[in-house]
């Protein structure tokens, strides 16, 4: 049987389906439709909206953690009795305010909740599964059923982790990293051996891990299988690029954390000895719970192995969405769009040997250093070529400047601070200094926060209209965007000046111990926090639009952006099956503005 | 849809995915082939982690804290038989639905299934429950010089050999209050029903009292300076150690040592693996809708799902491949 053949029985289902418009499967209720779903579009609902209500939430944790800096000490003002009835008295005092081991149990979930739970549900998983089959012609992932997995493992990893709030001891306190011997030993003193923090954790993050792994098969696969008649590799859309690379990376750095996730976890619940040496000393005495031998060291290769390709997993479906959002918006093909796949390729392959920077302070010794100082630095060509290709698309563009277009160009100037900023961490003498300052923390964020999250939030104004048939409100989203562009440098960059002051990330009062060291840059924390309770009104703003926008936004038709891409070129909503008409791909994805073509885009289906 | 999953979660299944049975022209792979290679790879990543923690490990040890010669080399070595044969019988199954021989088939999927089951028995009921009743006690080395006659770290200086720092066997006797007590009566019982000797529990408290394998027996022996395949017979000499001597004693478990940790995990997990090839190979063996009643509509997509489950079949084979000789020989 041709691979025509094939796929024109799927769009002959489509095109059945498309005549009843919106309710084309009557015969299915709520649950098997938007529940227990294998359509990818309901999928990456699922995970999309999950994940933003997780990325909310994490930024709750934070803001809470913000108040506490701010004012070591006092009580959470309006919502302080609240916390303290919900989280217990582990974390919150009984007049409302955070304790230390709160603290510590909101600064690991915060980091936690906002890279597997909210950060990469909605990049890879979300957008991956919305959009990917959509652009390159597939009638749904390449394996349905094991898609559906993916989500309720990934769902059930959700449940355990909020669930680890309400055990005695509260949630996992041990930093994201999750670092032994610390993590090796919290709670267990005293505690259930399974329903503590910690290890509830680690079973969590298997499940999320499995999930993960699945979902990235699966995409490898289906952009391999399913690509639709035409669409040859270079003309691909450099989303559907990005998410590629992404997929390779999750699925080959994600089995050592989980492999490292059962070493910690026999280590806390069969008293193994994997991360934890010879002669630990737990208070006066040496723990006799554990023969010893074991190495915490290894855990860090093992978790940096992972954590650093996860660096680029969080970043690259941004890129990819910024990509489609700046050519469209430019009405210009991408610049250098081969040099551009290219280099994620080359980023691919690099992130997998330059691990061992987050472990300079470990004395790995000068030579060890040297090479992954040199794998570091040399990563940031490709992130460079990337960024530059991005930025020379704009020029000459007849720039559209919509809400998406906005987030877009923002993301540009903001992952490049994160970038450069990164640069003299690269080095290990400079890395030495600035280690677990809040320069590291405001370095990261750049990439993540007003880099990756606004990528997303690009993402999400640009394909809401596939999604609903609706546009979000264009008033709603400048109020958004220009709020949240403003208030979210006030929260990080201040974190440059403190850092490279020498304040410490650990430190639960802000600092107000170390006053004779930290004093001249003290008076920032206010500033941070101001920013980010403004930055969490403005994000009201943008739930509003996103709620409201469902069933009063602006009708749109298939195409309201004028884009060339196949994911354009289906219904509005698309229905299961996703065409309603066998596609058949005949030019590359970014075909706008071509001279002497009676419209500025030519979509990747028409056949001249 | 009479497949009994979807009858209980109805699902959208009514979306034709293409290439799920035939091979895209382009590519010459039906997704699942894909698919599978794919899930390999990540495999590969998770073992390769557990592996380079051994490496980590072995490496970082204390010289005299990574034990050798513990396993049964001979039970070792059948199971890796027992694998091999498998993974040549799972192909002689596809190879069999290929020319549509359904009755080869049943046949050869049954051995697989068979030699499966074999090896976790083995593993399951007799090589763990034999390490949970192996005790090891590692000598502070400062009290070495007390159990010179056990450890024979002279013999082994001499010969430029890592030091011994621990004294193995069946534990009958153990100090007040351990976890291993009852452990220690029931050898004990057994020791004297053997040997007719009843000094093996002392009056002391804070003993250990151990039966010693050979090596502890006649630590200096230069038999013991080569790897042995045959296990040898348990002496009977009688160890007896102060527990203030003692710097840990666990039996076998994943706790007593690194070593340990690494060989019940790896092994652990690998069983698992086993396990779930064996869940898949009945489900292909049995008449489910799925399985092998698929060969009456659609032979070639159960020939495929054999070639999927074979192919990791053959994963699993290659693990034990690198476990067998890293744990048992090494």
């Amino acid at each position: 049987m041709s691979t025509t053949a094939i796929a024109d029985t799927g769009h002959h289902g489509a095109s059945k389906d498309h005549e009843h418009g919106e309710h084309h499967h009557p015969e299915l209720g709520f649950l098997q439709r938007w529940v227990f779903s294998t359509d990818h579009k309901v999928i990456g609902l699922q995970y999309g909206v999950t994940g933003l209500t997780f990325l909310f939430f994490g930024f709750l944790l934070m803001l809470v953690m913000r108040w506490q800096l701010a004012s070591p000490g006092q009580p959470v003002p309006m919502v302080g009795g609240f916390l303290r009835s919900v989280f217990g008295q582990t974390v919150m005092t009984d007049a409302g305010a955070l304790t230390a081991a709160g603290y510590n149990v909101f600064g690991a979930m915060h980091g936690t909740i906002m890279v597997f739970f909210g950060i990469v549900p909605v990049a890879v998983a979300g957008f991956g599964n919305f959009v990917v089959p959509l652009q390159i012609g597939a009638p749904d992932m390449a394996f349905p059923k094991l898609n559906m997995a993916s989500f309720w493992s990934f769902f059930t990893s959700c449940v355990l982790m909020m669930g680890s709030f309400f055990v005695p001891g509260s949630a996992a306190k041990s930093g994201w990293t999750a670092y032994p011997p610390l993590a090796g030993i919290a709670d267990l003193e005293g505690g259930h051996i399974w329903l503590n923090g910690q290890t509830i954790w680690l079973i969590a993050m298997v499940f999320n891990i499995t999930g993960s792994l699945l979902g990235s098969i699966n995409f490898i696969t289906t952009i391999i299988q399913l690509r639709a008649p035409g669409l040859t590799w270079m003309r691909l859309p450099f989303f559907v690029w990005a998410q590629f690379v992404t997929a390779f990376l999750l699925v080959l750095a994600f089995p050592p954390l989980e492999a490292a996730g059962f070493m910690q976890l026999t280590d806390r619940v069969l008293g193994t000895s994997f991360f934890m040496p010879t002669g630990l000393m737990i208070g006066q005495s040496v723990a006799q719970t554990w023969s010893g031998g074991g190495s915490p060291i290894l855990w860090q290769h093992l978790f940096w192995f992972l954590a650093h390709p996860e660096v680029y997993v969080l970043i690259l479906p941004a890129i990819g969405i910024v990509s489609e959002v700046v050519a469209n918006n430019t009405r210009k093909p991408l610049h250098g769009y081969k040099a551009m796949v290219y280099s994620l390729f080359v980023l691919g392959f690099l992130s997998f040997i330059v691990w061992a920077h987050h472990m300079y302070m470990t004395g790995m010794g000068a030579k060890v250093a040297a090479f992954f100082q040199v794998t570091t630095i040399m990563i940031s060509v490709p992130s460079v070529i990337l960024l530059t290709s991005l930025l020379m698309s704009l020029w000459g563009g007849s720039i559209r400047f919509n809400t998406p277009m906005l987030f877009a160009t923002a993301f540009l100037p903001m992952f490049g601070l994160g970038g450069l900023t990164g640069i003299p961490l690269a080095f290990n003498a400079v890395d030495l200094f600035l280690h677990d300052t809040y320069y590291v923390i405001g370095h990261f964020h750049y990439v993540v926060a007003p880099g990756t999250i606004f990528g997303l939030f690009a993402g999400v104004y640009f394909w809401y209209p596939k999604v609903t048939g609706r546009k979000m409100s264009e008033f709603l989203g400048h109020v958004h965007f220009w709020g949240s562009l403003i208030t979210i440098n006030g929260v990080f960059f201040p974190m440059f000046l403190q850092g490279m002051a020498g304040v410490h990330r650990r430190w639960y009062d802000g600092g107000a111990t170390y006053e004779q060291l930290a004093g001249p840059v003290l008076h920032w924390n206010m500033v941070m926090t101001v920013s980010a309770g403004l930055l969490a009104l403005f994000q009201l703003v943008f739930i509003w639009n996103f709620c409201t926008s469902w069933k009063l936004g602006q009708k749109v038709g298939r195409n309201p952006w004028e884009a060339t891409t196949l994911d354009w070129d289906t219904p509005t909503p698309p229905p299961h099956g996703n065409f309603d008409k066998p596609m058949i791909v005949y030019r590359g994805p970014y075909e706008y503005s071509v001279p002497g073509h009676p419209t500025d885009f030519i979509p990747q289906t028409e056949k001249l | 849809m009479s497949n009994p999953i979807s009858k209980y979660f109805p699902l959208f299944t009514d979306t034709e995915v293409p290439h799920s049975v035939q091979a895209r022209p382009d590519t010459g792979l039906y997704s699942a082939k894909l698919g599978i290679w794919l899930f390999l790879a990540s495999e590969v990543m998770l073992f390769g982690g557990l592996f380079s923690a051994y490496i980590f490990l072995r490496i970082g040890a204390e010289p005299g804290y990574w034990p050798a010669g513990l396993l049964n080399v001979p039970v070792g070595t059948m199971n890796t038989a027992i694998l091999i044969i498998s993974s040549v019988t799972v192909v002689f199954a596809w190879a069999s639905l290929k020319m549509r021989q359904l009755g080869k088939y049943r046949l050869y999927m049954l051995i697989t299934i068979l030699c499966g089951v074999v090896f976790l028995t083995v593993k399951l009921s007799y090589e763990w429950p034999a390490k949970f009743n192996h005790f090891g006690v590692f000598i502070k080395k400062e009290s070495a010089s007390k159990y010179e006659a056990f450890l024979g770290n002279k013999h082994l200086e001499e010969t430029r050999q890592n030091p011994r720092w621990e004294i193995t066997g069946h534990l009958l006797d153990a100090p007040k209050g351990s976890t291993y007590a009852h452990q220690a009566e029931h050898n004990a019982e057994h020791f004297a029903h053997e040997t007719g000797r009843h000094d093996a529990v002392t009056p002391a408290e804070d003993d250990y009292v151990i039966q010693v394998d050979a090596v502890n027996a006649n630590p200096s022996d230069k038999d013991n300076d080569r790897p042995h395949f045959w296990p040898r017979e348990i002496s009977s000499t009688l160890a007896v150690i102060n527990a203030k001597d003692v710097e840990s004693a666990s039996v076998f478990a994943p706790r007593h040592s690194t070593y340990f940790a690494t060989y019940f995990l790896i092994t652990g997990l690998h069983g698992l693996h086993v396990l779930g090839g064996i869940i898949v190979f009945l489900y292909l063996w049995l008449p489910f809708s799925g399985g092998t009643g698929l060969y009456k509509t659609n032979p070639e997509h159960l020939a495929n799902r054999v070639e999927i489950a074979g192919l990791f079949w053959h994963f699993v084979d290659l693990v034990w491949i690198f476990v067998f000789p890293i744990f048992y020989l090494l």
